[in-house]
């Protein structure tokens, strides 16, 4: 079950990196939010149960709602066009994703372990380099602090691989929402939605040698 | 005394924050380099003790004490500059506690014995850096401030990575708790496929605190944009704390199988990081940024002398520690240059002599201390480095970073010899300000004190730095 799962999650990463309209990459992080609730609850089995209840609470309710919401409304606030304005076409993007999906499960051959067993690995790793080329390709401030959020899962399902022997990674993972916070009030507190019209990183390109 | 310290500065820093009066300011902030004081002379009273997750070892001793004494010179610094860049008593007060909560914060990572708790102090100097950069509230603080952030995160979510990749790799050598001293212990047990991922994504997320190749761009933005005081503390405290990561991380990895591998990581990121050094010092018209890439390229040669392992070792340390002082001294000298000049652009810039006598004093020599002329102590680290490169059998390396440093010399000399000597068109010279020397005092201290350690080093400090040196396997 988890593995059926972590391959779906996999599939709305394509989702993400060919969809067109703002929105549509809000609504896959929500899903993906749901999604890291089920495999949490079912991979990490042997974790005390304070500990379980407070992740569980922290993915679905920060992952799946708060920051889904709060986007959604900075999206609104700033008058951020919906567009993502991707800069690679999508077809390019989707053969480079292919390319990168099917390299990691080569990468993953080479450690020796059963391909089942590192599926944790391997959907992590796509999931932290999707999110890296959604950071280098997208144009707006708002799409980079997305491709965050999308590293940031991640992240969190590395550490469901490692969260049986060693609960206190998860927990430190629960740091990084705090600094995924950071990055979104810096866009809604910052002004940088006043400061430079519209969010773009276009109008960050001034310090430079 | 380490749980002491941190609950103490953690208020002092809260207190500062909110604190309206000028002279309880100042006697907090006073406070707080005595408290920071005490700490250091703890710490080197009482090296190797610890608790919980903390050890002060010969490394967090050295790095501990670096950083007080650079704190304490940039709280000084900073009043005359936030004299000169007057802001809201909000934002003044922002400044320093964030600077409170970067002292502490590194602090607590220089000691932190385990490899997540390193994590979580770094993550804390991030968000306190972004303060101090953001202080003026321009456009471009604004960018730089929010690139730092950004540029951080990403890399400290490597950082993460790395770690849950060692903890994949621990798994069958039974380690159950990542502490630097259960990694070592165990090293040769550890997974080599798993040791290398791990090592590869750790390194390249410290590289953004450290001042290296791939993640480099952060720290040049932030020591541009932040005020000249806070600029001495990244070129400082900052890249201490990622070489601290790095050097960490290295020495369990040099006892594994992915040893050579590992060193061949360095080495490459070394020599990128010396190049892009020597090609943008080449390029820039803006004197604290020229400063912020010749801290790159001792960075490279620092970890390049890790790489070579023997007497390079203690050579990168040694070289690390004056190059924390000196590039401070250099930081504060420019953060009075800017405010005299109203201009960081070094072609806007020039006839210093005729304004100050001792502050172009401190840029000369401290331009001749800091591109490793004798007496100057980081030449014999280079020295050292390079004979360790030599024996080795890096030839061919040794003499392309040779050339690179050779170009770099050049392009600073060139820079700052304009800054001093040649006067520029159109500036008031008669009507300029007059730093005072009082201002220069502790960039000639500090000169001084390179001096020293390249003439006679005191037999203590080098003890001191052998036996960090000492911990990396040969």
């Amino acid at each position: 079950m988890t593995n059926l799962i972590l391959l779906i999650f996999i599939v709305t990463l394509f989702f993400l990196v060919s969809a067109w309209r703002l929105v549509t990459y809000i609504q896959i992080l929500a899903l993906q939010g749901v999604m890291l609730f089920l495999v949490a609850l079912l991979s990490l089995t042997q974790m005390h149960w304070a500990n379980f209840a407070f992740i569980l609470t922290e993915t679905v309710i920060v992952k799946a709602v708060i920051i889904p919401v709060f986007l959604a409304y900075i999206l609104k606030r700033n008058n951020i066009t919906r567009e993502a304005e991707p800069l690679v076409p999508t077809f390019v993007s989707l053969v480079l994703m292919m390319m990168l999906v099917i390299m990691i499960f080569f990468l993953s051959y080479a450690s020796g372990y059963a391909i089942l067993d590192n599926l944790f690995f391997v959907v992590a790793l796509s999931t932290i380099f999707t999110g890296l080329y959604i950071i280098m390709t997208r144009r707006k401030i708002i799409t980079h602090v997305m491709g965050f959020l999308v590293i940031e899962n991640g992240v969190f399902i590395l550490s469901l691989a490692v969260g049986n022997e060693m609960p206190m990674m998860v927990n430190m993972g629960v740091l990084l929402d705090m600094f995924a916070g950071v990055l979104t009030l810096g866009i809604f507190i910052n002004k940088i939605g006043d400061v430079f019209k519209d969010g773009d990183v276009s109008n960050l390109r001034r310090l430079k040698d | 005394m380490l749980k002491i310290y941190f609950i103490c500065s953690f208020l002092i820093g809260t207190a500062l924050a909110f604190n309206r009066f000028r002279p309880v300011k100042i006697a907090l902030l006073s406070l707080f380099v005595t408290l920071q004081g005490i700490m250091t002379l703890h710490v080197i009273r009482n090296r190797g003790t610890g608790f919980w997750y903390f050890n002060a070892d010969s490394l967090a001793v050295i790095f501990i004490t670096i950083l007080f004494f650079i704190s304490a010179l940039s709280i000084y610094h900073s009043f005359a500059y936030l004299k000169w860049r007057q802001k809201e008593a909000r934002e003044r007060n922002f400044y320093f506690a964030a600077m409170v909560i970067l002292v502490a914060a590194l602090t607590c990572a220089y000691c932190a014995n385990h490899i997540a708790i390193t994590w979580v102090f770094i993550e804390i100097t991030t968000i306190a850096a972004s303060f101090l950069i953001y202080y003026l509230r321009t456009d471009l603080a604004l960018e730089g401030t929010w690139k730092y952030i950004f540029v951080c995160t990403i890399s400290i979510t490597f950082v993460f990575i790395g770690i849950l990749l060692l903890g994949i790799a621990a798994g069958p050598a039974g380690i159950t708790d990542l502490t630097y001293a259960q990694l070592t212990a165990n090293a040769s047990r550890l997974d080599p496929f798993w040791t290398k991922m791990a090592f590869i994504f750790i390194f390249t997320g410290f590289t953004a605190k450290a001042g290296l190749f791939p993640m480099y761009t952060a720290g040049i933005d932030a020591k541009d944009k932040s005020p000249s005081p806070a600029g001495a503390l990244f070129a400082s405290g900052i890249m201490n704390v990622g070489f601290c990561g790095i050097f960490r991380t290295y020495q369990f990895i040099a006892l594994t199988s992915s040893a050579e591998w590992a060193r061949s990581v360095l080495v490459i990121s070394a020599t990128i990081s010396i190049f892009i050094a020597a090609v943008y010092m080449m390029k820039v018209d803006n004197y604290k940024r020229m400063l912020a890439y010749s801290s790159i390229e001792h960075m490279g040669i620092i970890m390049l002398g890790l790489a070579m392992g023997g007497i390079g070792v203690f050579a990168a340390l040694f070289h690390l520690v004056l190059h924390s002082f000196i590039k401070a001294g250099i930081f504060y000298q420019t953060g009075i240059t800017y405010r005299v000049f109203g201009s960081k652009l070094v072609s806007e810039t020039g006839g210093y002599f005729r304004i100050s006598v001792s502050g172009s004093m401190v840029l000369l020599l401290g331009f001749f201390c800091v591109t490793a002329v004798p007496p100057s102590g980081l030449f014999i680290s280079e020295f050292l480095i390079f004979t360790e490169m030599f024996r080795s059998g890096y030839i061919w390396l040794m003499l392309a970073v040779m050339a690179l440093l050779t170009v770099i010399i050049w392009a600073f000399g060139r820079k700052i010899m304009k800054v001093i000597f040649t006067p520029v068109n159109g500036f008031d010279y008669e009507n300029a300000e007059r730093p005072a020397l009082s201002e220069s005092l502790s960039q000639f201290a500090i000169i001084l004190f390179i001096m020293i350690m390249g003439v006679c080093p005191p037999q203590p400090v080098l003890d001191i730095i052998h036996a960090a040196a000492g911990t990396l396997a040969r």
